[in-house]
């Protein structure tokens, strides 16, 4: 019998911890695939965050560094100038990323380093409880924002890819969400760019995908995905913010 | 070995790790620490090496992560301030088994303290160069050729026992021109590094450079393990200079820049007729305690001579453990002790009798 389904070989066998519904295991997937389609598990090097996805050492069959909170770019920066022969990819949550590590992300983005970022923005701290994230919403209730994210008061949230796509070292910038079976497609070819521009040495690729987070966000798995294409998507738009190919 | 040239302390420090085969440096500008990145930007690209310009401490210290995860020779140094923005990098490279060589040329504090020489971060870099149960190989250099030998000593021991390392120095050494010779490229020892990131090359399982155990047991595991690393250092590997000790009535201690005022002050107070020698520790982690410990049985108290208000004292003491007296004598930042000033530190304690 012919095969038509399996786990990609770039995701090991270790059970994740990720809540039901949540949508990291979809993202690690792509992720894993892209490694398999593009045959570079034995050179690449992943870096887990801290935050939900910390584990993804575990998870990646490709060698794994885990890195302080939001340092995840300075890591790769690192490792890539080290062995710029390698693939170097950070996996990266909100908090991580657009929060703490804001300045490692922008100067990572800003040298143009030649690394690709996932970045997984479900709009909260997942790990810690439910926390208001930089990337949560105008009015949207957390844990630390009980009332409500009042943007007088806690400002606004980040725009992560906007802000990117002014910086002239961003090679590649997308938006995309796995909220459903066409926009998971689309992610996995944003996925797919991003690590082939690093290895054409096109620089930096950051991919960032709209993502659920059922649990905190006290909602089911299904009335979680709706809640994303009601509330992130029209806040957080989907779309190329920046290809320097494209712009040739 | 090189013919002797004359060379400024921080510019030896940046050639000595070039020679000994790093090929790194990952930095932000601070002063008094100044030229060696400025050495490093000027060598690195004609070597086919890295010279980075982070947008932080914090940053460049986690770029040392990444280039010692993937087992090549890396190098950051800072000054003061931009150590304590580097200590949360640290901790993760101590929790990581990573090597790395870390310069600390240290600078008055607190805060932003004084631009002018220091030792006060002598605590900082002996008891908590990051959070958690971790040392960091420290040593402490008291001239310009023992600049360059410590680097190569740091690079090697920091691999061979898979532990950060760090050069504490101060702005007086930095700045001090001598002349040194320098070990030729090719005098590296290779140690393992089957440890290292590198891309498993569909070759072996893959590798993970972490420092995250949830599992209580197994954080401790990893813990003890490290210990077990850090008791043979301490047999091994520690460091110390005796001079004028056979037959010393009082024992200086001091390190680094301010061993050789003290060695200044011996030789007056020994022309004045009083006995007395030094204790130089070069490895303030591992501290020298047995030097100490020997020299209570022969001396009649010490005196611990520092750039700050007394922190090595404390080591001093722990190993003197209450059967001689000690006394400290020291400056803050920019104030460098005299040799006079010593040598009446030392009278005072019994020896202008």
């Amino acid at each position: 019998m012919a095969i038509v389904y399996q786990k990609p070989k770039a995701l090991s066998d270790d059970v994740l911890h990720y809540c039901p519904g949540c949508t990291h295991g979809v993202i690690h997937k792509l992720v894993a695939e892209v490694i398999d389609e593009l045959g570079i598990e034995g050179k690449t090097v992943g870096i887990a965050p801290v935050g939900c996805s910390v584990f993804a050492y575990n998870y990646f069959n490709c060698d794994m560094v885990e890195a302080a909170h939001g340092r995840a770019p300075a890591v790769a920066t690192g490792l890539k100038r080290s062995m710029p022969d390698n693939v170097i990819f950070t996996y990266q949550g909100d908090g991580d990323l657009a929060a703490i590590g804001t300045a490692e992300t922008v100067h990572s983005a800003t040298r143009g380093e030649n690394i690709t970022i996932i970045f997984v923005n479900n709009a909260i701290y997942g790990m810690t409880g439910g926390q208001m994230a930089p990337t949560t919403l105008p009015n949207q209730v957390t844990q630390t924002t009980p009332y409500g994210r009042d943007v007088a008061t806690a400002g606004y949230p980040v725009h992560v890819c906007e802000m990117l796509s002014t910086l002239d070292g961003v090679a590649y910038a997308e938006r995309v969400s796995v909220d459903s079976v066409p926009n998971i497609r689309k992610a996995k070819a944003a996925i797919k760019k991003a690590f082939q521009n690093q290895i054409d040495k096109k620089g930096f690729s950051i991919v960032e995908i709209l993502s659920s987070c059922p649990t905190n966000w006290g909602l089911s798995p299904v009335d979680a995905l709706q809640w994303l294409r009601d509330n992130m998507m029209p806040y957080y738009p989907l779309g190329v913010y920046k290809d320097k190919e494209a712009e040739k | 070995m090189s013919e002797r040239v004359l060379v400024k302390g921080n510019e030896a420090l940046a050639e000595a790790a070039i020679r000994a085969g790093c090929r790194h440096f990952f930095g932000y500008p601070i002063t008094p620490q100044t030229e060696v990145a400025a050495y490093m930007a000027r060598k690195m690209p004609k070597i086919g090496g890295t010279y980075l310009q982070a947008e932080s401490e914090v940053a460049a210290i986690n770029m040392v992560y990444g280039a010692a995860a993937a087992g090549v020779r890396v190098m950051t140094s800072s000054s003061s301030p931009g150590i304590s923005l580097k200590s949360e990098g640290i901790s993760y490279l101590a929790g990581s088994d990573l090597p790395c060589l870390i310069i600390n040329v240290q600078r008055g504090g607190p805060g932003l303290g004084g631009i002018q020489p220091s030792q006060a971060d002598y605590w900082q870099a002996t008891r908590a160069p990051g959070h958690g149960d971790l040392h960091v190989l420290v040593y402490a250099p008291n001239n310009v050729q023992e600049m360059v030998n410590l680097v190569f000593q740091a690079y090697d021991k920091a691999e061979e026992y898979r532990v950060p390392a760090m050069i504490l120095a101060d702005g007086l050494l930095g700045q001090m021109m001598e002349p040194v010779s320098f070990p030729e490229e090719g005098e590296i020892k290779q140690h393992d590094k089957s440890w290292a990131v590198t891309g498993h090359k569909n070759q072996r399982k893959h590798n993970i450079v972490n420092s995250l155990y949830l599992k209580a047991d197994e954080l401790e595991q990893t813990v003890i393990e490290r210990f077990q690393r850090y008791a043979k250092i301490e047999a091994e590997e520690t460091m110390v200079e005796e001079y004028l000790m056979e037959d010393a009535e009082y024992a200086i201690v001091a390190f680094g820049a301010t061993s050789r005022i003290a060695k200044a002050a011996i030789q007056q107070l020994r022309e004045q007729g009083l006995k007395v020698g030094l204790i130089r520790p070069i490895t303030l982690w591992p501290f020298p305690k047995q030097a100490i410990i020997d020299a209570c049985d022969k001396v009649k108290g010490f005196l611990t001579v520092e750039m700050s208000m007394g922190q090595m004292v404390d080591d001093v003491r722990l190993a003197v453990n209450g059967r001689k007296p000690v006394e400290f004598f020291g400056h803050t930042g920019g104030i460098v002790p005299t040799p006079a000033e010593i040598v009446e530190a030392v009278k005072e304690m019994g020896g202008a009798k």
